[in-house]
């Protein structure tokens, strides 16, 4: 127990993604939803980076800038989405977005 | 790897962040919360010998995103949903009991198959290290991703414009 091995970081990186999933299974404020998601995103990075360092070459940290780059178009489009659906429904609640049902 | 005690309270703090996250009544709260689990984070890539990556995650995510996400939070008025708290027992029950699956499966398979060796020797993780790697064995995705922040851009800007002309989005 001396030295932290890749097991430790691949756990933990675990532990947050199913954190994560668990908010877009359980919350109903979409924002809420949105940010399980950046987390469940974060925690692949951490993997990532963890392996990067295990395996000892770059290709892990530059996946992570792709990761992040993603990460942020798809907050700034979810996010206008969440302001045009509030303005038309008055409300960010998922179970109020039953539009679609037949 | 990094020693022990360090990677248990950093551990402690980015769990307890995101539980923080996932339990708060106030969205307000669950962003401050969130910002305080990329933080914990950023620290962990500089544990990992990635210090540009932790520049990067502190000021694009903890700053940048978690930014956008307390403005709208705020402009909404949206910190708390109102009147629709009807407890889904079932769905909670569920959810925790497939997410706990998960974990148990995933320990499982790092107990049965996890192997013990030491990590490779510290490498040169310079930003110019960096670069060099990404021009020279991502061309084509770093050209993709200029793509897809084109389009995003241009498909916020037609929700404003939608938005002001008075139609349904």
């Amino acid at each position: 127990m001396s030295e932290v091995t890749i097991e430790w970081y691949i756990a933990l990186s675990v532990v947050l993604f199913t954190i994560g999933s668990l908010g877009v299974l359980l919350r109903r404020n979409a924002i809420i939803i949105f940010m399980s998601v950046e987390m469940m995103l974060n925690s692949a990075n951490l993997a990532f980076v963890s392996f990067a360092r295990y395996l000892g070459n770059l290709d892990g940290q530059v996946l992570v800038f792709f990761v992040i780059t993603v990460a942020a178009a798809e907050v700034a489009v979810g996010l206008a989405l969440i302001v045009a659906i509030f303005r038309t429904k008055k409300s960010i609640s998922i179970d109020d977005l039953n539009l679609l049902k037949g | 790897m990094g020693n022990p005690i360090v990677f248990g309270l950093l551990a402690v703090i980015a769990i307890g962040s995101a539980v923080g996250m996932l339990t708060s009544r106030n969205a307000v709260y669950s962003a401050l919360f969130l910002v305080l689990n990329f933080a914990t984070i950023g620290v962990f890539y500089i544990v990992l010998n990635a210090p540009f990556i932790a520049m990067v995650q502190i000021t694009v995510y903890a700053g940048a995103i978690m930014v956008l996400f307390l403005f709208v939070i705020m402009l909404l008025g949206a910190e708390q949903l109102r009147g629709v708290n009807s407890e889904h027992w079932f769905h909670l029950g569920l959810s925790i009991l497939l997410a706990g699956l998960l974990i148990v499966a995933f320990f499982i398979v790092l107990v049965m198959e996890g192997s013990t060796t030491s990590a490779a020797p510290m490498i040169d993780t310079s930003p110019t290290a960096l670069g060099l790697r990404l021009f020279e064995g991502y061309n084509l995705p770093f050209l993709v991703t200029g793509v897809l922040l084109l389009s995003a851009t241009i498909g916020v800007v037609i929700f404003g414009f939608s938005r002001k002309r008075g139609e349904n989005v």
